[in-house]
């Protein structure tokens, strides 16, 4: 019997995208703005709906698709995700473009690929999942195509984001060829009980496998896109590439590299330790030289990423029980991450619809201009930073914490060492915000309510998981328990 | 709820105070500058009540640790199992630092009334450093302990960079950079020495078990105790990671400088005693020869650099590093009667240079001038400040009846017992300590008056009662040392690998 009742929030998702992109066609002259809100209430409907799924039997589609609690967590942040750009969009939007009823559709489908990414328990799923993801957002960074910046961004990004989709699906063809099946737990088990002499095949696959994953997360050396996409895309599309669609690249790893992967992890931990220390050190390197604010973010979120990756290389270093506690605090990360970087786009956003200026130096005085973006800004960058009282002090604390082992000091050390170099860079805009008057007559103005309520309540979130983290880190914990199996010998992962 | 129960609300309202108004202030209109003073005020002598309170409320022969309070904060999540909790708890050590951040916190308040621009800022940041301050002072969790160490070091880089002076981008971005990069190594050090101790918990009373009973292992403690002290040693201006300390506290407004030089360093100095000597003792005493090296060196080329300065800030900056360096040694030395007097120059330090740099604060509001050659013989229209400075001063050079004796008395002693030689180039630098303060006098307070400076007022009645306040404890600790010596020695005697 195929149970059909599990996709229940992702039919909400997806109807209101059809209904969104149906109302346009039908009232073309619809309000852009009352789109957004629409969309809005569509992820308000998403996240209650997939709060009925939360604590409850594990789901199961022919083994392809599990909603447990890794997935609801997923779920919620998705649609959270999906809430907070849709109200960012409304007014940037509005201005922009005269259509933006596919804008709004396929923000929420790739909100619901995202889902899919940490729901997939085999390898076409996952990769499906991953391209549905990745087409929603080809057309979301060159929305505006009147931009050429824009543009120009969506067809690199279609480029290279096409030849690492190759990458992966040959990986994950060799993989086939090897284990002769796609589902995680067949392919965990084949790698396993494997004769020898696969191993080189096996080690080519992982490697694709890796380079494919890491493209979508923007892992160095496979960053390159991120920068001009991050700038050339409209803002809030910006915060939705730094936000879902790394977490939704980490959802997928996760549950890939914990459930198939975990038998051999002799053959990639390196790999990925390496990615990690290139990954956070590139980032963070090269954002100190940006003069314009969104790739700076580009970077310092690449640097994020290295960070992540980390807990990554701490699965394969480690038994399950450091699987399962790096991963809880990786997700308690992602979870102060999303919301930290919502926080810097919503303070961006309104203050870009008032400037139209996204340098840098154009941030210039702020702090006399609009003491209240000036201070979610700041409390954002700090907390990227690992400052405390904001998210990432705790949450970093935590991941790096939970990561360390013998094996691993030099990464840990190297991360600690990339975050105090991405302070200087903070600074830098910190500077630009306290330290001089506004130029060019600037003076005080207001933000829109929406925009403004939404920068505050997400500043609330930011304080309260750094001051009070273990509500967050108790619901993370609860999202991987179904991942790691904790009561097996940790013997497992000694690999052939 | 007994009676320590309640003492441990005293410490939580304490911590809670200046964190509250910093909240209250954010709701202040930026226009209503006399309300942000008057908020920060009240707060302030709340503050220096509570200190007052604490330091006198503890039990010399009671416990080791008082006044205990612990709610759980992160609990049997993931790899926490005892996990993370609240945990503030005042030792004789802590009740003397805490008096301090009263006192110092109190004068600051009222050195700031001056501030005119963005008041209601200045004071939310100054109240988020001495927030931190007074956190890490009482916290007995490692998370926490340097989730404040970090707090503190946080505001320094706006308040310095918004109301500073000379240079102020360079010293407070250097400044920045150079704590947060001694905090990283303090980082590295927690993730290695709460994976090693394995127990899943931040607790530090627990931790410091592990150290005690060879959990952490004697080769562990033998890396690791150097990140703890060097990251720690950054901010106790321990050279040659001093070189914040006189650009940053030339670049920094009065306020601030106080309450850095007279209670931020003490930070380092205290976390060395926290996470070094506690945390780490077998590591202690195999590094504690190099810490010795290390703050002769500062006591004397502190000394030395402030014997060329031309500038009031780098003189109290360089005599900083100096004094600094005393403490050091004294750490170093490792017995009861050193450490006791590291302690004692903590405050004794604090209190002074604070009124140091409330005196060089008041000159340059009026002057907009800090160079040494271009005064003369101010003790004609200024004779208070000549007073309060020169007594600043002496307390400096070690005057017995001034707090300074008696804090640099208990080091050379405690040195002479361990390192002899060492021992005998701590009082080489004292005597330079007299030349550099004498200099300075005889150029500024005497020698001929320079006519531009006859409109030059003397202190205001905010900074008398502030330098008041200071000048009374300075005294306190010179004549009735009783007190002080008893709380921090019986605490001393307690740590582990302190000879008697």
């Amino acid at each position: 019997m195929r149970d059909y009742t599990i996709f229940i929030p992702e039919y909400v998702a997806a109807g209101s995208a059809v209904a969104i992109v149906a109302i346009e066609l039908i009232w073309p002259r619809f309000r852009k703005d009352a789109l957004a809100y629409l969309t809005a209430i569509a992820a308000l409907g998403w996240f209650v709906a997939s709060l009925f799924f939360v604590g409850k039997t594990p789901g199961d589609f022919q083994g392809l698709i599990r909603t447990d609690n890794f997935t609801s967590f997923f779920r919620l942040l998705g649609s959270g995700i999906v809430f907070v750009v849709a109200l960012m969009s409304a007014t940037y939007m509005r201005e922009r473009t005269k259509a933006a009823a596919e804008y709004y559709g396929l923000l929420l489908i790739a909100g619901v690929a995202m889902v899919y990414m940490a729901a997939a328990r085999e390898l076409i799923t996952a990769y499906i999942s991953l391209e549905l993801l990745s087409f929603s957002l080809y057309i979301l960074v060159g929305y505006l195509k009147r931009d050429n910046l824009s543009s120009e961004a969506s067809l690199k990004y279609i480029l290279l984001g096409a030849f690492s989709s190759a990458m992966l699906l040959y990986g994950l063809s060799i993989l086939y060829g090897v284990t002769g099946t796609t589902s995680y737990d067949g392919v965990a088990q084949a790698l396993a009980t494997r004769a020898g002499t696969t191993d080189s095949a096996v080690v080519v696959s992982l490697m694709l496998v890796l380079a494919g994953v890491g493209f979508k997360v923007s892992a160095a050396p496979f960053h390159m896109w991120a920068p001009d996409a991050y700038e050339g895309a409209p803002l809030p599309i910006t915060a939705f590439l730094s936000t879902a669609s790394k977490a939704a690249g980490f959802a997928l790893i996760v549950r890939l590299f914990s459930a198939a992967f975990q038998t051999n992890a002799v053959e990639w931990r390196w790999a990925v330790a390496i990615l990690a220390a290139l990954t956070m050190t590139a980032g963070n390197l090269i954002a100190i030289q940006q003069t314009s604010m969104k790739r700076l973010v580009a970077y310092s979120s690449i640097g994020q990423v290295g960070y992540m990756l980390v807990v990554i290389a701490a699965m394969g270093y480690g038994d399950a029980k450091v699987g399962h506690d790096a991963t809880a605090a990786l997700l308690l990360h992602i979870t102060g991450y999303v919301v930290s970087t919502l926080a810097l786009f919503a303070a961006l956003t309104a203050y870009y619809n008032k400037t139209g200026n996204d340098s840098i130096k154009g941030l210039r005085g702020l702090a006399e201009t609009q003491p209240f973006l000036a201070v979610v800004i700041t409390a954002s960058l700090f907390s990227f930073a690992g400052l405390p009282f904001f998210a990432g002090f705790a949450t970093k604390l935590f991941m790096f914490q939970a990561s360390t082992s013998h094996a691993l000091m030099w990464l840990i050390g190297l991360a600690v060492l990339n975050s105090f170099i991405s302070l200087y860079y903070y600074l830098m805009v910190i500077r630009q915000i306290y330290l001089f008057g506004p130029e060019g007559g600037l003076t005080r103005f207001r933000v829109s309510p929406v925009l403004g309520a939404v920068a505050g309540a997400l500043l609330l979130g930011m304080l309260f998981i750094g001051i009070y983290p273990a509500p967050a880190f108790r619901g993370a914990e609860r999202a991987v328990n179904p991942l790691f199996d904790l009561s097996a010998p940790p013997a497992q992962i000694a690999g052939k | 709820m007994t009676f320590d129960e309640r003492q441990g609300y005293v410490v939580l309202a304490t911590l809670a105070a200046p964190l509250l108004a910093m909240v209250l202030l954010f709701f202040v209109p930026g226009s209503k500058k006399m309300l942000a003073r008057y908020i920060s005020l009240g707060f302030a002598t709340i503050m220096l009540g509570l200190s007052v309170y604490i330091f006198v409320a503890y039990q010399v022969h009671g416990g080791d640790i008082q006044m205990e309070l612990r709610w759980g904060w992160v609990q049997n999540v993931s790899f926490l199992k005892d996990g993370i909790s609240l945990h503030l708890g005042i030792d004789g050590i802590s009740a003397l630092m805490t008096l301090l951040t009263g006192v110092v916190a109190f004068a600051g308040t009222l050195v700031a009334w001056k501030i005119d621009f963005r008041t209601k800022d200045f004071y939310i940041l100054y109240w988020m450093l001495i927030g931190g301050v007074y956190g890490t002072f009482f916290s007995l969790d490692l998370f926490f302990f340097f989730f404040f160490y970090e707090l503190a070091v946080v505001p320094l880089y706006m308040l310095i960079g918004i109301w500073g002076s000379t240079r102020k981008e360079y010293g407070a971005i250097k400044l920045t950079l150079m704590l947060v990069g001694g905090s990283a190594l303090i980082w590295i050090g927690i993730f290695a020495t709460v994976h090693q101790a394995g127990l899943g918990t931040f607790d530090l009373p627990a931790l410091w078990k592990a150290g005690a009973d060879g959990t952490l292992t004697p080769e562990f403690q033998k890396i690791f105790f150097p990140f703890f002290v060097v990251g720690c040693g950054v901010l106790a201006a321990m050279w040659p990671l001093h070189t914040w300390s006189p650009d940053g506290h030339m670049a920094a407004p009065t306020a601030v400088s106080m309450v850095h030089a007279g209670v931020l360093m003490k930070l380092g100095a205290f976390g060395i005693i926290r996470l070094g000597i506690q945390l780490m003792p077998i590591g202690a005493s195999f590094w504690m020869p190099g810490l010795m090296v290390l703050g002769v060196i500062g006591a004397l080329y502190g000394a030395t650099a402030a014997l060329t300065q031309r500038d009031f800030k780098l003189i109290s900056g360089y005599s900083s590093v100096s004094h600094m360096g005393y403490v050091l040694m004294g750490l170093a030395t490792l017995n009861q009667i050193g450490v006791t007097g590291a302690v004692l120059q903590m405050f004794s330090h604090g209190v002074m240079t604070a009124l140091v740099f409330l005196m060089i604060g008041a000159l340059y509001d009026q002057a907009h001038t800090r160079d040494l050659k271009d005064f003369g013989g101010l003790g004609k229209v200024m004779p208070m400040w000549v007073i309060f400075y020169t007594i600043a001063g002496l307390a400096n050079v070690g005057l017995p009846g001034l707090s300074g004796f008696t804090a640099e008395f208990h080091i050379f002693v405690g040195t002479f017992q361990t390192y002899p030689v060492f021992g005998a180039l701590a009082i080489f630098a004292a005597a330079l300590a007299a030349a550099y303060m004498l200099r300075m006098f005889s150029i500024v307070f005497f020698g001929p008056f320079n006519p531009r400076w006859s409109s030059l007022r003397d202190i205001t009645p905010l900074e008398t009662v502030s330098g008041g306040l200071l000048i009374g404890a300075m005294l306190a600790m010179g004549i009735w040392w009783a007190p002080f010596i008893d709380r921090v020695g019986h605490t001393v005697t307690l740590l582990p690998g302190v000879t008697g």
